[in-house]
């Protein structure tokens, strides 16, 4: 027997999952709120209690899991928990797990006959509400939104500029850090202050 | 964490697992607690009950098909020494699930398998082996001797 020790999920199935499930829905239609999700999870490092608690909420047996080489000490826990196929290849994801932004360009983009088919990109970062700030707009967002995140690499805005053109096509962000998570849907376009 | 017990005998937990699935939730409790004072646990999921898919293959060797939906419950637990312990039963009997799936998690440690063995599982295998006997004993009772009939066609 590993190491590893299993840790239980959502205290509450239903309600949690529910709750998470509204977080992210809210994060998606209004980019660059701050919501919580997780926060009584314990779930095996690297993960993050939000991208956990996402996961736990999005993640089945229908849905193949990508994981960054760096979070593969979570597969155990995620397979138990969420009985999630985990791919080695990213082309055939549709959920992605990453300490550290990937080549976007490997994920499922979807069609343009079935857009939704993309894959959603969890990326934990080392934390929201501080760091690089980050001027938002696209549909949800009356005035552009400012969003800080510590943790995106230098030419991110040039990684979502491709990401965006490739509308309705693209990836869908998950931004999470500790129990915080905050989303940049495809729609939506940055900019650096 | 102790050592569980060898893994290269899957047919053992196999034979424990079933047995206590179909046994009734007082029976364990009363095996468990005749065994020894009981660690502490942390359930990992459920009990929670749930629907699975049973399958069929007409005459064990056709085409599956899906015969029906049963009630499972399942349960997951850890003991505090970081065994862990699953139990899949047939219906809705939450209670029973999880002392199941602790008793799953209890019988792989080596120093209480022996003790457990004593007095869960091998008297829960003989009252399900009364059960059984019983009812083919009914069924016996019933039967049809074709002997005679073979006897008037010839």
């Amino acid at each position: 027997m590993s190491a590893f020790v299993l840790t239980p999920g959502f205290a509450d199935p239903v309600a949690d999952a529910q709750a998470t499930f509204r977080a992210v829905l809210d994060a998606m239609a209004r980019p660059g709120r701050l919501h919580r999700a997780g926060e009584a999870l314990q779930p095996p490092s690297p993960l993050d209690r939000a991208t956990a608690a996402v996961l736990l909420t999005l993640a089945d047996n229908d849905t193949p899991l990508w994981l960054d080489p760096a979070c593969t000490a979570a597969s155990d826990w995620l397979a138990f928990h969420c009985g999630t196929p985990i791919v080695n290849d990213p082309a055939y994801a549709a959920f992605a797990v990453a300490l550290a932004i990937p080549d976007l360009a490997a994920l499922p983009a979807g069609s343009h006959e079935v857009p939704e088919s993309s894959a959603t990109l969890l990326l934990q970062v080392r934390a929201l509400g501080r760091g690089t700030a980050w001027r938002l707009a696209g549909p949800g967002l009356r005035e552009p939104a400012l969003l800080s995140i510590d943790g995106l690499p230098h030419d991110f805005a040039r990684i979502w500029r491709d990401n965006h053109a490739l509308f309705p096509r693209g990836i869908d962000l998950v931004l999470c850090a500790g129990e915080q998570l905050a989303a940049l849907p495809r729609s939506v376009t940055v900019e650096e202050v | 964490m102790p050592d569980a017990l060898p893994q290269d005998q899957p047919n053992a937990r196999r034979r424990w697992m079933s047995i206590l699935a179909r046994s009734d939730a007082d029976s364990i409790a009363r095996g468990l607690q005749a065994a020894g004072e009981l660690p502490g646990y942390q359930r990992l999921r459920g009990p929670e009950p749930g629907l699975v898919m049973v399958r069929g293959r007409a005459g064990g060797g056709g085409a599956p098909f899906n015969l029906g939906e049963m009630t499972v419950t399942r349960c997951t637990v850890r003991t505090d020494a970081g065994l862990v312990g699953h139990a899949y039963i047939a219906g809705r009997d939450e209670r029973r699930a999880e002392l199941a799936a602790l008793a799953d998690a209890l019988l792989q440690d080596p120093a209480r398998h022996a003790a457990l063995q004593d007095t869960l599982v091998l008297p829960l295998h003989s009252m399900l082996e009364a059960q059984r006997a019983d009812i083919a004993a009914k069924a016996a009772a019933t039967r049809v001797q074709f002997f005679a009939m073979r006897n008037m066609r010839t």
